[in-house]
């Protein structure tokens, strides 16, 4: 167990570093570099005068910022450095506004975090008991209401329904129940109790919590569903009902186990989608967490902050594949690692 | 050879007998068809050209004409090129129009924008005076095709490498697994708006994107299926009776493993479809002169009192998810050989 978990954390450095290569080439691959992108977009609002200066001062400066950001250098050369300058917890400079990218990221990376973690437990919490409810009795009214009830819920596009919860419960014309936005309240101090602190904060995160969950359980519960019917129609259910099994037991103990190894497997594919859609949600409700961070940076073509972004989101999602991977050779024995793959 | 394809045959009459039995199958392909129906007669359904029209003597058939245009059979006649049809219309002897006379993506002649649901334009008009009516029509044609292609990408992809990578296992899967760690480690949507909004806007490029990041879950599925029926005993009897891997592979193993692909692939073809409504609501997905039921809703973010603008698009994903996500679940039933009889 243990050679596999280290062999696991060994192998997570190539595909950290494919993703991120894959992450690199497109931005540089992109039409323009991000120099001209730069000159053209960023600073052409008058920042340091560059606008008002001749063409020649321009391409000048433009080079001088080549060969500051070693654009000057072949691409393999480039991701090298931006290898190197990562091993030594360097993330670079913003081309935006010259700040440390890490600077711009720390604050709102325990944002984005809270949310998503939060929001899988409610998923979890809703989905398992969900998936067990439609499967006791397939095909039974309650089964067909609950499957109708959460197919409405997934197909409803997660924007359209944010705009419209604004609309009608944050001011506005109608109920003042919710904030329209931001991460606290604007008198917030660390003076206040930690009650009234975590209060506040639950206060601005509810809205975008629900909408982080609303019908994303659905994919989760079909899932548990199913592992449970196909449990329900294996040999030792059928042993354990012919024993004489109570059918809760049935159900709570032997079903129930056995289904749960399939969703821990999920969980990988879960966070990639939490935090793509935290861009989506953080810019509904003006959140300031990474995926706020992000939209700006790729609309701005800030390319140290896209990818430093890029790098830390899949960090954390091959971190959450590796945790499910492990947990998975814990729970279910019947995995042997170390042979069939030696 | 021809008892195997007579046998082929018996196991699909089999899958459509069971999906017909199915009413939230059947309800989802209802629906999915006529919304088929409409995207291939949406020409004659709402466009800005009238069946029938006769002008100065002459009659013609200017749908019919647009057609053979398009097709370079001929060219438009000396009096109808670049004409407005609604103003020719006025000193017609007799005109055919279809039900909607608008054009998806030609505002209307009289200009009036934001115009609430009327008895000229039924669901109103958007920002620039297109019928909305006539965008949504047009629009089942866009989501459609993205809900498709990028589907039949990703299941290609998916179940080719997750069927290698889980039959031979070995340095094959070590490999092919690095792969999918480094797909799921991507942060997709970071990517796609990276990609959508450095690269020029694109309905195609949607598509690819689409499709090249969103195989790895169908793949992880083939690849955890494959690995639990490579172990079955009927698979070694298989083995054991000279039949070929590729033969053991595509008519042993991948019907008992292809069930939660299915239910993957129609959450993908749902999941596409609310993708590019998202990514146009963020203003990067398709180009502007595109009218898709996402960039209708778009204009409906920044004016929120133009209702029509969000609810009827909204409506039209919600119709066109929730039946593909029936129809998928549905046949997932259908399609498993352990459910027939029951």
């Amino acid at each position: 167990m243990l050679i596999y978990a280290t062999r696991r954390i060994l192998l997570l450095v190539p595909t950290f570093l494919g993703i991120t290569f894959i992450g690199f080439a497109i931005i540089h691959l992109a039409p323009g570099d991000p120099v001209e992108l730069f000159l053209s977009g960023g600073l052409a609002a008058g920042q340091s005068g560059i606008s008002t200066q001749k063409l020649a001062d321009v391409e000048k400066a433009a080079a001088e910022l080549r060969h500051e950001l070693g654009l000057d250098q072949p691409i393999a050369v480039q991701y090298l450095r931006w290898v190197g300058r990562l091993l030594r917890a360097d993330l670079g400079t913003s081309l935006k506004d010259r700040q440390p990218v890490w600077d711009k990221i720390r604050p709102r990376l325990p944002v984005t975090i809270t949310i998503a973690l939060i929001s899988l437990v409610i998923m979890y919490a809703i989905a398992i008991p969900l998936g067990i409810y439609s499967a006791v009795r397939p095909n039974s009214r309650l089964d067909q209401f609950l499957t109708a009830s959460i197919f409405m819920q997934y197909s409803l596009p997660s924007f359209w329904v944010g705009v419209l919860l604004i609309v009608f419960f944050c001011g506005g014309d109608y109920f003042a129940w919710f904030p329209p936005g931001g991460l606290r309240s604007l008198d917030y101090t660390s003076d206040w109790s930690l009650g009234r602190r975590l209060g506040d904060i639950s206060y601005h995160l509810a809205l975008p919590i629900f909408l982080t969950t609303l019908g994303s359980y659905t994919e989760l519960s079909r899932y548990m569903r199913s592992a449970m019917l196909e449990n329900a129609r294996q040999d030792f259910i059928r042993t354990a009902r012919a024993k004489g099994v109570p059918e809760r037991s049935v159900i709570g103990k032997h079903m129930l186990r056995n289904s749960l190894i399939a969703m821990v497997t999920i969980v990988a594919g879960i966070l990639p989608g939490l935090i793509g859609g935290s861009v989506i949600i953080e810019r509904i409700f003006s959140i300031p967490g990474i995926g706020q961070l992000g939209y700006q940076a790729v609309l701005a073509r800030d390319y140290p902050v896209v990818l430093a972004l890029f790098a830390a989101s899949s960090f954390l999602t091959l971190l959450g594949i590796l945790l499910a991977d492990l947990a998975l050779a814990l729970v279910d024995p019947r995995i042997s690692f170390g042979k069939s793959n030696a | 050879m021809s008892a195997e394809r007579a046998q082929a045959e018996g196991a699909g009459a089999r899958v459509w007998r069971g999906l017909r039995r199915e009413r939230r199958a059947v309800f989802g392909m209802v629906v999915i068809g006529a919304l088929a129906l409409l995207a291939l007669f949406a020409d004659l359904l709402a466009n800005d050209k009238p069946y029938y029209i006769e002008l100065e003597g002459e009659s013609y058939s200017p749908v019919l004409i647009d057609y053979e245009v398009w097709l370079g059979l001929r060219q438009w006649p000396e009096g109808l090129a670049n004409r407005r049809f609604s103003e020719l219309a006025e000193s017609a002897e007799t005109v055919l129009w279809p039900p909607i006379p608008y054009s998806a993506t030609v505002p209307d002649i009289s200009g009036d924008v934001f115009e609430p649901p009327s008895r000229q334009h039924w669901l109103g008009t958007d920002g620039l005076g297109r019928d909305v009516a006539a965008g949504l029509v047009h629009g089942i044609r866009v989501s459609l095709t993205i809900g498709l292609v990028v589907v039949a990408i990703q299941a290609s992809i998916g179940v080719a490498l997750g069927g290698l990578a889980g039959y031979y296992g070995g340095p094959a899967d070590l490999v092919l697994s690095r792969l999918f760690e480094v797909m799921l480690g991507i942060p997709t949507f970071f990517l796609i708006i990276t990609v959508a909004a450095v690269f020029k806007p694109s309905i195609y490029l949607i598509m690819v994107i689409l499709g090249l990041t969103g195989w790895v879950g169908i793949a992880r599925l083939i690849r955890a299926e494959f690995l639990r029926v490579r172990a079955l005993d009927y698979v070694a009897a298989a083995q054991s009776l000279g039949a070929s891997d590729a033969r053991i592979m595509v008519r042993h193993i991948l019907p008992n493993a292809i069930a939660p692909v299915l239910v993957s692939m129609s959450f993908g073809v749902a999941s596409a479809i609310l993708t590019e409504s998202g990514l146009s609501f963020l203003g990067i997905g398709v180009p502007a002169h595109v009218v898709t039921w996402g960039s209708i809703l778009a204009v409906a973010q920044s004016n929120t009192s133009a209702w029509w603008l969000a609810v009827f698009p909204g409506a039209a994903i919600f119709v066109t998810v929730t039946a593909y996500n029936l129809l998928g679940d549905g046949l997932r039933d259908a399609l498993d050989p352990r459910q027939q009889g029951t």
